[in-house]
């Protein structure tokens, strides 16, 4: 445990050392504000739906941003040889680095409660699915995370892991959606859609806060972390 | 001015003795699990098609200084990355400190200290943050990490750069940094990956002395493809080539086995004929042959059985047959000959 605390706290503190912080939490609260209320004025009507609806796309690309260099900037450098040679186990140091990116999605996702408050200054918003929307969100983000820091493992150059990490979140979230649900073949159907990052999202976003969708996030949090181990480990095998 | 009381020498010596019966009595309740710091056997490795270790074995004991020499690319980092944990062998065994490498990892890790190739360390830390980061994925006490970082600051030379991001230090500070890092557990064994390599002449030498000093208690294995640097600082060294042992000894014991023959450069002024004829019959010389010389007598380069004394007895030839004697020179055969002896293949 202390192990992954010190990962945790050397990674977080890493990401407020460098500009990608900062760059990081104000594009992202930049981009999604504006988005938000382009749409905002023009529906009249004080509600976040808007904003939840847009966060999957957003999180697309600015998810994996935060993983990428996680794994690949360490190999790059050498400094995984440090690393993995130290008395830690490599699932801990999956958990730790893990647990900072998540720190730093959280810090920005608690930043964007500007937008709900300002909203309810204007009107009189529903603050039950604002609370529901947030939790799918930190839910959502989660699993983004993981499939990000899986793709960083994979290789040492940070645009691949950033173009892996889109892609694989990519088609983890279209496969729920509607226009390849149609077209798939039947028995693929309850597959896909159980499958998708966003359908799920949005069965929290109705307020509804099943117990199966957020199994589904933290399985998918898991399966992503422990293919994150064996591909670290991967250097080991005979 | 007279030694110390009698008296006083009999305690000494009942204490010592104490001491002694104790120190090794302990010794032999560990030498059951920690024969040796570093014991492997029949170590390989490979990538794909290429062998990268080829049935390596040694062993090593605390308080040596191993030095790894090898021309670029014959194996010596991926012996240390096997050693280290960071990767396994394809076959055989190794023990770090009598645990199993493959089996004991974490165990193993505890017990060394490593720096990699080139010391590869994160930029955007602060000196005293990464060496604080160390302290703590090594889970030293809290008590002791600062007294610990102090401690290394100082054996390393680092008090100028404390303040300092490790992306705004020199090679040098950033080597240092590095074996800092490497010694902040206190560890028994060291394994250092070229500490040395680029470093300007001055700072390579207080690395190795730096190595000179750690050795005093600790178990050293360094790698270096640089000669001179395993004659200043090694007490054995371990020769390796395309993935094999080549050699193992003290620097001594290495240029001692160099071939077995002595080679000595002798150019005598005289009938050339009759020298020839001289030199053939000699029965201590195996061989011989012209060496072109500035003003135009002919030169020899004439090799020995070794232990015969050459240069002295081919000096009394000459003397016996009334030549003069121009120049009689020992080659002296060193590490380098042994060296490239070893590891270059024609």
């Amino acid at each position: 445990m202390t192990n992954i605390t010190a990962i945790l706290k050397k990674e977080f503190r890493s990401y407020f050392n460098s500009p990608i912080a900062y760059i990081f939490i104000t594009f992202f609260l930049g981009i999604s504000s504006w988005l938000f209320f382009r749409g905002f004025f023009l529906m009249n009507q004080a509600e976040m739906r808007g904003f939840f609806g847009l966060m999957p796309w957003i999180f697309l690309f600015f998810v994996p941003a935060v993983t990428m260099k996680l794994w690949a900037e360490e190999k790059k450098l050498g400094t995984v040889e440090i690393l993995m040679t130290l008395p830690i186990r490599d699932y801990e140091v999956v958990i730790g680095k893990y647990l900072a990116s998540y720190a730093l999605l959280a810090v920005t996702v608690l930043l964007s409660l500007v937008l709900p408050l300002s909203v309810s200054l204007l009107g009189d918003p529903d603050g039950g699915t604002i609370v529901s929307g947030y939790i799918g969100l930190l839910l959502m983000g989660g699993a983004y995370l993981a499939i990000g820091l899986f793709a960083s493992t994979l290789t040492e150059n940070q645009i691949i892991a950033f173009i892996f990490g889109i892609t694989a979140c990519f088609v983890m979230l279209i496969i729920g959606e509607d226009i390849v649900l149609f077209n798939a073949p039947n028995w693929l159907f309850p597959i896909f859609s159980y499958l998708g990052l966003g359908a799920h999202y949005s069965s929290i976003l109705r307020g509804v806060l099943d117990s199966r969708d957020i199994i589904y996030y933290l399985s998918v949090i898991g399966f992503f972390l422990t293919l994150s181990s064996v591909s670290v480990e991967s250097r080991k095998w005979r | 001015m007279p030694l110390s009381p009698p008296s006083n020498f009999f305690l000494d010596i009942s204490i010592f003795l104490w001491y002694y019966f104790n120190v090794s009595f302990i010794n032999c309740a560990w030498m059951v699990r920690k024969r040796f710091m570093i014991e492997v056997r029949e170590l390989t490795k490979s990538y794909g098609p290429t062998v990268a270790v080829n049935n390596v074995s040694f062993d090593a004991h605390a308080g040596e200084v191993l030095g790894f020499l090898g021309p670029n690319g014959a194996g010596k980092t991926t012996t240390m990355r096997i050693l280290t944990c960071y990767l396994s062998a394809d076959a055989g065994s190794a023990s770090v400190a009598g645990y199993d490498v493959f089996e004991e990892s974490v165990e193993v890790r505890k017990s060394i200290g490593y720096l990699p190739e080139s010391a590869p360390l994160y930029m955007d830390m602060g000196v005293i943050e990464y060496l604080n980061f160390m302290t703590q994925v090594r889970s030293l006490p809290k008590s002791e990490r600062r007294a610990r970082i102090r401690a290394v600051v100082e054996l390393c030379g680092l008090e100028d750069v404390i303040q300092k991001d490790i992306g705004e230090l020199s090679k040098g500070y950033r080597q240092r940094v590095g074996l800092a890092q490497s010694l902040i557990h206190d560890p028994p064994i060291m394994i250092l990956d070229e500490p040395t390599s680029g470093l300007d002449p001055s700072q390579i030498i207080e690395i190795r002395n730096l190595i000179k000093d750690i050795g005093q208690e600790k178990l050293v294995l360094f790698s270096t493809h640089i000669l001179p640097e395993v004659s200043a600082t090694c007490s054995r060294i371990l020769i390796i080539n395309d993935g094999k042992i080549v050699a193992n000894g003290t620097p001594e014991e290495l240029a001692g086995q160099a071939e077995g023959e002595e080679i000595v450069h002798i150019v005598i002024r005289g009938p050339q004929s009759e020298i020839e004829a001289k030199l053939d019959a000699l029965d201590f010389v195996s061989q011989w042959a012209h060496v072109e010389t500035d003003n135009g007598v002919v030169g020899y380069r004439v090799t020995a059985v070794q232990g015969t004394d050459a240069a002295e007895a081919l000096f009394h030839v000459v003397v016996d047959n009334r030549w003069s004697l121009t120049e009689l020179r020992q080659e002296s055969v060193d590490l380098e000959d042994v060296f490239l002896n070893l590891t270059v293949r024609e």
